[in-house]
């Protein structure tokens, strides 16, 4: 039916994506708002039974195609494309992750059709959907609407909670037809993290560092604090590309999500991309000399200061308190 | 090897950024442009490919501020040819961006084919879609993003790129050439070049022109960003302020408070 709220629920190695059930959770408040159904839009390829986890949609458009066994954007975006040609949907919610980034872009550009990255939240008002994003890094936000349907919404993880997308009950499974090429992209395969160094998704304490460290030889502050809370180094993407941690110490999108007790950010601004991978973190302390710095939102307690005078006094008076 | 890399530049976000009077964009009195992130190890990645393969990196850069600074810098660090797609209206979205990109690989000449078309993986205000899938799109090439890695066969036409993915996990695929990669992060940091080989790539290579479509041409804006604000401080933080000494002192009591410690 036209004018219905998508969700493409992203499937990942076998896996339905936990941030395939936030946006079901956004999606069915923005449905409900307009009066409208919501359908999730599974594509795979013999998955059919993962479809029943998404019974916070109406309806499962489950399309089944061996081109769709891996995620490859160029083809997932071709049959969503297909998909919204025959059916219409009014918005189609597409996740920002490293799997999903493309989709929305590639299907938007298909089907001529308005895109809207780096939603943080949607809202209805005067029957219109309205979405909020996150520019520059999280230094700005912007209300922005579409001209146009379907709007394709690039979602950031993190828009709602997990657990409001699932649902007890199983949805109703409709199977859908897509006439695909072979992707011009293949997998050859996948190649897992490197082992060997300590898994900073099991320390009870991290010390991140981000790009407002300036420079390599002030890691060794940070890493010194750890090693005085028992606990590890890590970093956010920038420090990361400038070779001063290695990649198993990256924390956020590409990286890993971490949840300690104690979370100590120093010199990181706080871009999204970065607190999805820590904002679950027990207690966050934020160290930034920009008191704009958007991670001043998500820790508990802030220092607006230049981390290399704070991380050494800190490390001192952890020191004097263990004796 | 023919490699083509697409630059644009975005605010700094390091400076303070202010919204503009109408309340639908950024001031751009005060606003300092650097080249995005992304597009530094694109290019980056664009001149290791070429050491390791030979053959020749065109860079083609949207028009903004400073934006000359960086195409001599992209010479003078390797790059052979460097173009710069002027009448760039302000206010031009991501997606019109890319029909301007477009049209002028189209149209100018010597730039297509090329084997490898490299651009940052993402940029801090693309609103509306992403640079490399839409070029990809209008040029009815294959696309992988969020690149890290780089191996070409330039006699199979191939190219094996490596994509990241979360949890530290990457991804091997293989593309046909030629192909639009979105770079995540070049093998090796952006190199550094001294000033002095900047001002003589000033002095002894031009910067090309070549002329962008409006964005009447590119058909409007279907996403319009009716405001922008500054997040609003939510006050989750609890601030703590003095000495260096203080603040230590303080966070440890917190600490312990909360068993860390």
């Amino acid at each position: 039916m036209a004018g219905n709220i998508w969700v493409v629920a992203e499937q990942w190695r076998g896996e339905i994506s936990e941030v395939s059930f936030e946006l079901l959770a956004l999606g069915r408040e923005v449905a409900d708002q307009l009066g409208v159904p919501l359908e999730a839009v599974l594509m795979a390829e013999g998955r059919k039974e993962s479809a029943g986890a998404l019974g916070k949609a109406d309806v499962v458009l489950y399309a089944d195609h061996s081109s769709l066994a891996e995620p490859i954007p160029d083809v997932c975006a071709e049959a969503l494309v297909q998909l919204a040609q025959e059916r219409r949907p009014r918005a189609i919610l597409v996740a920002l992750t490293n799997v999903s980034m493309g989709i929305g872009t590639l299907a938007a550009a298909k089907l001529s059709a308005p895109g809207i990255n780096f939603c943080t939240d949607l809202k209805v008002a005067d029957g219109r959907i309205e979405a909020q994003c996150v520019l520059y890094g999280g230094k700005m936000e912007a209300t922005v609407t579409a001209h146009g349907e379907p709007a394709i919404l690039g979602i950031w993880p993190g828009a709602r909670s997990p657990e409001k997308g699932r649902a007890t009950q199983a949805p109703a499974v409709e199977d859908v037809t897509v006439t695909l090429p072979e992707p011009r992209v293949r997998l050859k395969r996948y190649l897992e993290p490197e082992a060997g160094d300590i898994d900073i998704s099991q320390q009870d304490a991290l010390v991140a560092v981000g790009r407002g460290i300036q420079s390599k030889d002030n890691v060794a502050l940070a890493e010194e604090l750890a090693e005085t809370l028992g606990g590890a180094i890590c970093g956010s993407r920038p420090v990361i590309d400038q070779g001063w941690l290695p990649l198993s110490r990256q924390v956020g999108k590409s990286g890993l999500s971490v949840k300690p007790r104690l979370y100590v950010a120093a010199g990181v601004s706080g871009a999204p991309e970065h607190v999805e991978g820590m904002k679950n973190a027990s207690l966050i302390v934020a160290i930034n000399s920009d008191p704009q710095a958007p991670i001043f939102n998500v820790a508990h307690y802030g220092i607006v200061g230049d981390a290399m005078d704070v991380l050494p006094a800190l490390t001192e008076a952890v020191r004097a308190r263990k004796g | 090897m023919k490699i083509l890399v697409l630059l644009k530049m975005v605010p700094d976000v390091v400076e303070e950024l202010e919204v503009a009077p109408d309340g639908k964009g950024l001031d751009l009195e005060f606003l300092r442009m650097i080249l995005s992130e992304p597009d530094d190890h694109a290019l980056e990645e664009a001149l290791i490919l070429k050491e390791r393969y030979g053959g020749s990196v065109t860079v083609a850069a949207l028009d903004a501020p400073d934006v000359d600074d960086v195409l001599y810098t992209a010479l003078a660090k390797g790059a052979d040819r460097v173009v710069k797609v002027a009448d760039i209206e302000p206010g031009t979205t991501t997606r019109m961006a890319a029909a301007a990109l477009s049209g002028v690989l189209r149209e100018s000449t010597g730039l297509l084919p090329a084997d490898l078309i490299l651009t940052g993986s993402q940029a801090i205000d693309d609103l509306d879609g992403l640079i490399a899938p839409l070029l990809a799109h209008s040029l009815e090439l294959p696309y992988v993003g969020i690149v890290t890695q780089v191996r070409a066969d330039e006699a199979a036409k191939t190219a094996t790129v490596i994509k990241e993915y979360p949890g530290g996990v990457r991804g091997e695929f293989e593309t046909p050439l030629p192909v639009v990669l979105g770079i995540q992060s070049a093998e090796k940091p952006p190199r550094y070049v001294p000033v002095a080989k900047v001002r003589a790539a000033m002095k002894s290579q031009p910067i090309e022109t070549a002329g962008a479509l409006t964005a009447a041409d590119a058909g409007g804006p279907l996403a319009e960003l009716v405001a922008m604000n500054k997040p609003m401080v939510t006050g989750a933080a609890e601030m703590i302020e003095g000495s260096p000494e203080d603040i230590a002192g303080r966070l440890c009591g917190i600490f312990a408070e909360r068993g860390v410690l």
